[in-house]
């Protein structure tokens, strides 16, 4: 069964096409990393990937349901930077947020024994007291990831993870999603995710460019300008669903 | 002294419990230009009741209800335009008032009473209202807790947690407008923004965890509201401009804490 299908998917905002004809899937506990120039789409593709915007034409699919039907099955990790988190709540808390549940008011045990061994898993433990908003954006960001790991996702879906993080805090980041066996999807505009073992890579600019594992044999020290990255896949891209 | 006074300590202790919750979510939801909206629009309620003469308590709290949930519409669907149409709102509601009171024949004495409140003339009513309202706060906190803290930064991980994030942000505005109603007497529609969210604003820089802002909040504002009551009723002077000093006072030093 495929953890996540795009298929034939369109999404029109106003006047313009914002996505046309995107078709991608996904199998479980793949890596996918989908890229692309900030203002071609990927947001978009995102937010109708969670449940948020719905198509307008085609149609998305988690584990063979529409997202809404199947969103507790979705983890998802916002960028740190989307919100201001001076709210007065400790790691541990939010942590413990990835526990809410429709028709239940308040935790229970399993509930908190979930939350603490999460933080313990992401080296978080120390810091479960602490307020979020004293903590480095790489520290930030993992405290989400925990929350959307403390949902007990089977995909976990992440928003540039790694923007506006030091170096350290995004390597730390990038050897989490990569050590986890769940489902992932990453949305980043930043191509170093490519360096990473990801099973699939999809370039959005309206339409998709999609390439299929194996891994993709990036050198390190080259830096891929956008026309660059595209011809890359392409050719790389042989026997697999191009659009 | 005591008797003068007694009504008004009460009242102070209960909107102080109400500050308490819904000031604090005010402050983390960053819903202060909304609630001055909702107070401010209340006014209409105020106009409407005295020219049907209808009990004003109960035109104000339709009204206001009636506002919470179109700013909750306006804010959902219309986010890019919600600053102006939040304005709108406030300035539509206070001109409702006054072409209603403007309307009614006679003199209205207790007007000033409603647009600056004085917390020296509560009656049992008014507590009793007070008390009702504070009871419907603890058990929508006591149950919403968890909901209303991720409500404040992440609405998105709430959808997905398969909750309706929009009903419980209108259910947290309504739950504002029954808590501006049940002040209006005794703070009045001016200054009621400044008393909600100034002992929450405080609280947030000496707490970790959302409840006790909530504690330290209703704290404060009994302190504040207490003292203010003292001072208004020894020097005969309007209570709530002092009651607005004294917490403006106590922000500004805590503003020395980095």
């Amino acid at each position: 069964m495929n953890a996540l299908e795009v298929k034939h998917l369109y999404f029109k905002y106003e006047n313009d096409w914002v996505l046309e004809d995107i078709n991608f899937s996904l199998k479980d506990k793949e890596f996918m990393a989908i890229i692309g120039p900030n203002g071609g789409g990927k947001t978009t593709l995102l937010k109708i990937i969670l449940g948020f915007l719905k198509p307008t034409k085609g149609e998305v699919l988690i584990y063979n349901k529409n997202p809404l039907e199947n969103r507790h099955l979705i983890g998802y990790v916002p960028q740190y930077t989307n919100f201001s988190l001076d709210v007065p709540i400790t790691v541990f808390d939010i942590v413990l947020q990835g526990r809410i549940k429709k028709g239940k008011f308040f935790y229970s045990k399993e509930d908190k024994k979930i939350a603490l061994e999460t933080l313990e898993r992401l080296n978080l433990l120390e810091f479960k007291d602490r307020k979020i908003k004293d903590l480095s954006g790489g520290q930030r960001q993992k405290v989400l990831i925990a929350r959307a790991l403390a949902t007990n996702p089977k995909i976990l879906i992440m928003d540039e993870p790694t923007s506006a993080i030091d170096m350290k805090g995004q390597k730390e980041i990038l050897n989490l999603i990569e050590s986890l066996k769940i489902t992932r999807v990453v949305v980043s505009h930043d191509i170093k995710i490519l360096l990473r073992k990801v099973d699939k890579i999809a370039y959005i600019h309206k339409k998709a460019v999609v390439h299929e594992g194996p891994k993709l044999n990036i050198p390190k020290d080259v830096h891929f300008c956008e026309i660059e990255l595209i011809d890359f896949l392409k050719v790389e891209n042989v026997g697999t669903d191009t659009k | 002294m005591w008797e003068l006074i007694q009504n008004s300590i009460y009242a102070g202790i209960l909107i102080s419990i109400a500050i308490g919750i819904i000031g604090s979510l005010i402050v983390i939801n960053k819903a202060s230009s909304i609630t001055g909206s909702i107070a401010h629009g209340s006014f209409g309620g105020v106009g409407i009741g005295m020219f049907f003469g209808i009990n004003i308590l109960f035109s104000t709290s339709i009204f206001t209800i009636f506002l919470a949930i179109l700013l909750s519409i306006v804010t959902i669907k219309f986010k890019h335009r919600q600053d102006s149409l939040i304005s709108v709102i406030w300035a539509l509601g206070m001109s409702i008032g006054i072409i209603f009171v403007s309307l009614t024949p006679g003199y209205h004495s207790d007007l000033m009473s409603y647009l600056f409140g004085n917390i020296l003339l509560i009656e049992n009513q008014d507590l009793l209202m007070m008390f009702g309202v504070d009871i419907l706060l603890l058990i929508s906190i006591i149950l919403l807790y968890n909901r209303f803290l991720l409500m404040s930064y992440d609405k998105e991980f709430l959808f997905l947690r398969g909750i309706n994030a929009n009903l419980l942000y209108t259910y947290f505005l309504i739950l504002t407008a029954l808590t501006i109603v049940m002040s209006v007497r005794a703070i009045g529609i001016i200054l009621i923004l400044a008393l909600f969210t100034i002992p929450p604003i405080i609280a947030e820089k000496f707490t970790k965890k959302f409840y006790s802002m909530m504690i330290l909040s209703a704290i404060l504002s009994a302190i504040f509201i207490t003292s203010g009551i003292l001072i208004s009723a020894n020097y005969d002077i309007s209570p709530t401009p002092v009651i607005v000093m004294i917490s403006s006072l106590a922000l500004f030093l805590s503003m020395l804490k980095k």
